[in-house]
């Protein structure tokens, strides 16, 4: 591959253009840059999704709605006794009523709520394995005769709309990457043609001497191959340091959803092979440009 | 090879205008020295266009080294333009190269190594009088020195045929007689040399070249000894 890029001084000087003193390394450095924060949302909310829905697919809370705070603790009590005896329950967690309270803290406020409000008792399960609507069917119904008012709610059930949306994103993030390739694809093309255009006369001579088209593109090719790399490297550095310093925001919200939202070590491949594949995206779109420009003369 | 080309009803028409070149029917055999004489505007350049494969007839069969050149696969055309040089009338120079990188052009072009490129170019800078010169670029060249870069470059590579479209026009008579004797020293060694002038004192100066007379776009009888048809050399011996 470095052989590729060792390109010999007669050609370079038979072509020449100063490294990053056109505009196509920074077109390319935009685009490549544009396209790394796109493809690293895409990757992190995929991430998230992952994460959240294989935390929450095999969860589930049961709520035992009664208005007697009495016959409600014992209800609780008893379901959750009868819920670890079940081999599909892995782990019963009854929650304090002050856990309850700090959940819906954010919405109705400091007051001592127990008193005034009848809350619901929550017990959180965790399940072996992804339950199927039948085994949930099951649960329900051991639990109706110990607490007649309880419901049993899949965890995934809450989630599900945010998955959705958030797959609606990932989505828009592809979409984009696929937009700013075509971009770059039409800035290389664009370019190549002005450099035909600047060195018409010199491809003519190389032509009438016996230069093959192949010849020709590959001084083309190359050149804008170690351009689109350049600038790729640029954009990768910029994409780079914004995505730190969003993650670094993120973990300081510290907040569920949001705080998983951060990239795996294979989301970092795919992000750094980014300026690999605009260079490649480049180098075939700049080959096709000239072998298509040179088969117009004879 | 009895032939190196040959021409057969070619007509050569720009666009939908009226034919450059008409009816033209030759053929230049190894070996052989041509002029190709007529006014400005007789067709010489384009006569040459068809002879280095810039361009194919609109009619008409060329046959170039045994082979058709009109219909040929145009991916053929680059091995076929390697063994014909070609010295410009507007020299045609590379304006960012040196003159040794003009004259290096054909052999690299050819695949030549880097090593392997010195000592020809080198000698041949040194036969055009260019020895000192090696590294000035075309603009800082008289005419006459570009002119000798652009004949050192078309015969760098010992081409099969020499296609030289007044060559001596912008040298004095002494650099002239010098190109001349190039050309001649060329065709001793078998290449075949297609020179376009409309300096008629250069007709008489290389004994046994013949002449090709251009009169509007159409071959016409040359004046005074020179033959017309061509001949080939066994023919004029």
């Amino acid at each position: 591959m470095f052989k590729f890029f060792a390109i010999p001084a007669y050609d370079r000087r038979l072509i020449p253009e100063g490294r990053l003193s056109g505009p196509m390394p920074w077109v390319i450095a935009i685009m490549i840059f544009l396209t790394v924060l796109a493809a690293a949302a895409g990757l992190a909310m995929n991430r998230a999704i992952g994460d959240v829905s294989d935390e929450l697919s095999s969860r589930a809370t049961v709520q035992i709605i009664e208005a007697n705070p009495e016959i409600r603790g014992r209800q609780a009590a008893a379901a959750a006794e009868r819920l670890r005896a079940m081999p599909l329950i892995e782990e019963v967690r009854l929650l304090p009523p002050e856990e309850i309270e700090a959940l819906i803290e954010p919405w109705l406020g400091t007051q001592d709520l127990a008193d005034d409000i009848p809350l619901p008792a929550l017990i959180d399960l965790k399940l072996v394995r992804v339950a199927t609507q039948a085994e949930y069917q099951s649960l329900r119904s051991v639990l109706q005769p110990i607490a007649p008012g309880s419901r049993v709610e899949p965890s995934s059930g809450y989630i599900a709309p945010v998955i959705s949306l958030v797959r609606s994103f990932q989505w828009i993030a592809l979409g984009l990457v696929c937009l700013l390739a075509l971009a770059t694809g039409a800035a290389v093309i664009i370019s190549a043609r002005s450099a035909l255009n600047t060195h018409t006369e010199t491809i003519a001579v190389v032509h009438l001497l016996g230069g093959t088209d192949q010849q020709i593109s590959r001084l083309f090719q190359r050149r804008i191959a170690l351009d689109a790399l350049l600038g790729g490297l640029i954009g990768l550095v910029g994409g780079t340091a914004i995505i730190w310093l969003i993650s670094v925001q993120l973990t300081a919200l510290g907040s569920g959803l949001v705080q998983s939202v951060r990239l795996d070590w294979w989301s970092w491949l795919i992000i750094a092979a980014i300026p690999i594949l605009g260079m490649f995206l480049a180098m075939v779109t700049a080959r096709l440009t000239v072998l298509g420009a040179l088969k117009k003369i004879l | 090879m009895d032939e190196i080309v040959r021409f057969e009803n070619v007509g050569l028409r720009y666009g939908a205008g009226t034919e450059t070149l008409a009816d033209l029917n030759f053929t230049l055999f190894p070996g052989s020295f041509y002029f190709l004489t007529g006014a400005s505007g007789a067709g010489k350049t384009s006569l040459l266009k068809l002879l280095y494969l810039s361009q194919r007839p609109s009619r008409g069969v060329i046959r170039l080294f045994g082979e058709d050149a009109v219909t040929m696969p145009r991916e053929r055309l680059p091995g076929f333009r390697r063994r014909i040089g070609v010295v410009f009338q507007d020299f045609r120079l590379v304006p960012h190269l040196s003159a040794f990188d003009n004259i290096a052009l054909p052999l690299r072009v050819a695949g030549v190594r880097e090593k392997d490129l010195e000592i020809p170019v080198t000698e041949m800078l040194e036969w055009v009088g260019l020895g000192d010169r090696a590294s000035a670029r075309p603009a800082t060249l008289s005419g006459g020195e570009q002119q000798r870069v652009a004949i050192a470059r078309a015969v760098i590579g010992r081409p099969e045929i020499l296609v030289a479209d007044e060559p001596t026009g912008n040298v004095d008579p002494e650099m002239a007689m010098r190109l001349l004797q190039l050309f001649e020293a060329l065709n001793t060694l078998g290449t075949t040399i297609v020179v376009a002038t409309h300096d008629i004192h250069l007709l008489s100066k290389i004994p046994g070249a013949q002449m090709m007379r251009l009169e509007k776009g159409m071959l016409a009888d040359p004046t005074g000894s020179l033959r017309f048809p061509p001949l080939s050399k066994d023919q004029l011996q």
